[in-house]
């Protein structure tokens, strides 16, 4: 069989989706972004949520989220998205309005917003990326970051005394009233993908049907920002940050 | 014709009320008003002024430092503004409270024991319009229907009732001054 | 009515799609007005009172970017708290208006009225090359008339407007003369006029992205340079003054906002003791009124720009009048406002010569 049989449509049992760009990403090799946005790109497509849908990008590593998925963007000031995303969605109340963040940018800067909108119980998806490192940036210490780990502004591994705990954000938003499903999900293994592209689903189901607000977490790797190669990193995650982040739904109120 | 007045007391007084009460009137007279408050955390529980301005042509300044009329409901107010009547102009202060009377003789004073009448009829809310009545006595600016649909329009529907009362209050007020 | 239930009385009748706040004195009539009449229930328009200032102002771009028709308010402390995103707002050529009803800093400072913000509306505020339409009211009138003024001049310019008010304004009453309701625009008429509105992508077009982030400098001078040709242009056309009695005037007083009236009336005070002043009353603070006082400078003698901060707006009328005549300054500070005799008093004190009596 040479390169032609396999390219042809009856052999094909894989394709890009639709809604994916022909941009190259400029995401590392290893990075979990590029399969989480292709994640958010199926379930858009298959929820034929296309013409309906916008993303509101963070600052941090997807910043330039908007050039890879085919859909209309706002990009935000840092933090700032679930504030952005509130007013779309409370403006065009037909949409469906998600935003797309790390934890920088979710768990630091835009607490506030991220918290309040949730707490108003938004009828939006925050998509929470979360690999314990401000990756853009160049390396240093995210809320989320391990006790022990080190980045560039925590050369000696993060201090407790000095820097404070990692911090579970998708708790704290389970507690909130306005929160209908929070889950925490990894793209790590093909049987994690899978898992977190249902949970995607699920949470774009639940916007759409007015249920509140839908947190994905998305426990992730940055083997750049770690200093590993893709291997070592989803090692290292397993070993060290599932245990501070273990994965599941930590609130789901939709009866399926 | 332009009249230039100031009321100043304690908050809770009804200072602001009874001046957004004379500038609704003077709005349902096709008069051009401002009504300028002291704002702040002064309306509640400190003194409170508000100047109110009244005339048939366009009025510039909001802020004024003398006065056609001042009325001053506490010793403080009597004290910073007895000085801003202007000559031939007309000061008014209730006794109730008061240590230090004026002392001006090129104006008008008018001392009225509105406290007294709100005493008599038995109601001491409507203390403000007594003062009012008082106002309107002292200057021939604005019929008495004039003020009864500034007072519609200012007090919510559910205390429409109360007009009655407060037009006798505003009566008294005027003999007070007769 | 006062001055803030204008602004929110004249919004909605503008046809506003949506307003986002956080209270702050002597601003929150806004807020509570808007709560008050509900909106929602007739015109369909947002309301939402959010966490912070930062959140509201973003929320307002984030509907600006919607091409909706968006609005903010707040008072000085909160106002610099949304200059981030007033740069983004503005970086995003987006049509949005925000309003400031002065109080006194530096700092948590006073609630009372100042106009301290003069250079922080009209010099940019945030970071970035950038610069908002500024619109001063002077009466009740003017902040509903204002509203939609503001929201026009965005939408013509694709660019933030600010309404530079005060607390005197904001918190006094006056007669007011509201426009009549207009309809919100349907979701076609904002496709046509607002083609770049990000409103989810139909398959008729390519997909609409509101970034203000540009990593190539090549390319960022070029939207630069796009930006200030269109300030340039709004710099030609959308000046707005008013001046009074200068005809005649052998000095000028400059003055914005409220104090434009109590100069006015220490104006109509001089000539009682037949001492020619003028008044010129910018309305627009950018774009400034800056030709009509470079006239108005050839035939005076001087010019007392009185303002309730500690000489802002005196810097654009120096420059206006290339040191043709002396230009003084006369303020309070800390929420004081000045009555007509002090600043009378100042005039005199400055131009001892013009005295008569």
């Amino acid at each position: 069989m040479d390169k032609n049989d396999i390219i042809k449509e009856e052999n094909r049992v894989y394709k890009r989706p639709k809604l994916l760009t022909d941009n190259i990403m400029h995401y590392c090799p290893g990075c979990s972004h590029g399969v989480v946005h292709k994640l958010v790109a199926e379930v858009v497509e298959e929820l034929g949520l296309e013409e309906k849908t916008i993303g509101i990008a963070p600052v941090g590593c997807a910043v330039f989220a908007y050039n890879y998925i085919d859909i209309d963007w706002i990009e935000a000031a840092h933090g700032r998205a679930p504030a952005i995303a509130s007013a779309v969605k409370r403006l065009m109340p037909d949409r469906m309005v998600f935003t797309y963040q790390g934890d920088g940018d979710l768990a630091a800067i835009g607490t506030c917003e991220s918290i309040h909108a949730a707490n108003r119980g938004e009828n939006i998806v925050i998509i929470f990326i979360n690999n314990g490192i401000y990756g853009m940036t160049g390396g240093q210490m995210a809320p989320t970051t391990l006790e022990g780990m080190k980045t560039s502004t925590t050369p000696y591994g993060r201090r407790v005394d000095l820097n404070g705990y990692p911090l579970k954000i998708s708790p704290l938003f389970a507690q909130l009233d306005g929160t209908c499903y929070v889950t925490r999900q990894s793209v790590h293994t093909p049987a994690n993908t899978r898992k977190t592209k249902a949970a995607l689903k699920q949470a774009f189901q639940n916007a759409m049907n007015g249920l509140g607000t839908s947190v994905v977490e998305v426990v992730s790797t940055c083997n750049s920002g770690w200093k590993m190669t893709p291997a070592q990193a989803n090692k290292w995650m397993v070993e060290n940050m599932l245990v501070q982040y273990p994965l599941g739904d930590l609130k789901n109120t939709v009866k399926k | 014709m332009k009249t230039e007045i100031i009321i100043a007391g304690f908050g809770g007084q009804g200072v602001l009320s009874m001046g957004k009460i004379l500038a609704y009137a003077a709005l349902m007279n096709d008069l051009e008003v401002t009504w300028m408050p002291a704002y702040g955390p002064e309306q509640r529980g400190g003194t409170a002024n508000v100047t109110v301005i009244l005339s048939d042509k366009q009025i510039s300044s909001p802020v004024l430092n003398s006065y056609d009329m001042v009325v001053a409901l506490n010793q403080q107010s009597l004290d910073k503004f007895e000085a801003k009547v202007k000559p031939g102009g007309v000061l008014i202060y209730d006794a109730y409270g008061i240590h230090r009377a004026p002392e001006r003789t090129d104006i008008t004073v008018k001392k009225i024991p509105a406290m007294d009448v709100c005493l008599e009829i038995g109601n001491t809310k409507i203390y403000n319009m007594v003062v009012l009545g008082a106002v309107l006595g002292m200057r021939d600016m604005l019929p008495i229907d004039a003020v009864t649909r500034g007072l519609k329009k200012t007090l919510p529907e559910r205390h429409h009732h109360l007009i009655p009362l407060n037009e006798e209050a505003i009566r008294r007020g005027m003999e007070l001054v007769k | 009515m006062k001055g803030n239930e204008a602004l929110a009385h004249a919004a909605i009748r503008y046809g506003a799609d949506g307003y986002f706040g956080y209270p702050i004195t002597p601003q929150s009539e806004v807020l509570e007005t808007l709560e008050e009449l509900m909106p929602w229930e007739t015109t369909g328009m947002v309301v939402l009172q959010a966490e912070s200032e930062v959140a509201a102002i973003n929320m307002v771009y984030g509907g600006a970017a919607c091409g909706k028709a968006v609005f903010t308010s707040s008072s000085s402390p909160g106002v610099s708290l949304k200059q981030e995103g007033i740069s983004y707002i503005a970086a995003g050529e987006l049509p949005a208006l925000i309003i400031n009803v002065m109080r006194g800093g530096p700092g948590l400072g006073t609630i009372q009225p100042s106009q301290a913000d003069y250079f922080q509306a009209t010099k940019g505020g945030g970071h970035g090359d950038y610069r908002l339409i500024t619109l001063a009211p002077s009466s009740v009138q003017e902040m509903a008339d204002f509203v939609g003024l503001g929201f026009d001049l965005a939408f013509k310019y694709c660019t933030p407007s600010i309404i530079l008010a005060d607390g005197i304004v904001g918190q006094m009453m006056e007669k007011v003369v509201l426009p009549p309701q207009r309809p919100r625009r349907t979701d076609e008429e904002i496709a046509r006029q607002c083609p770049w509105a990000v409103t989810g992508k139909p398959s008729t077009r390519k997909r609409n992205v509101m970034t203000t982030l540009e990593l190539e400098p090549s390319a960022m001078e070029v939207i630069n340079n796009k930006l200030q040709e269109k300030y340039k242009l709004i710099e030609e056309n959308e000046v707005r003054f008013q001046t009074y009695d200068t005809d005649d005037a052998e000095y000028l007083v400059v003055a914005f906002g409220s104090i434009a009236r109590i100069c006015q009336k220490a104006i109509e005070d001089a000539r009682e003791q037949g001492v020619k002043i003028g008044l010129l009353r910018p309305i627009t603070l950018w774009p400034f009124p800056k030709d009509e006082i470079d006239r108005l400078s050839q035939k005076v003698k001087g010019i007392l720009v009185v303002e309730i901060n500690a000489g802002q707006m005196i810097e654009d009328v120096r420059l206006s009048c290339h040191d043709r005549v002396p230009v003084y300054h006369f303020g309070r500070l800390g929420g004081m406002i000045p009555d007509p005799q002090e600043v009378l008093d100042a005039f005199f004190n400055h131009f001892p010569e013009a005295n008569k009596q």
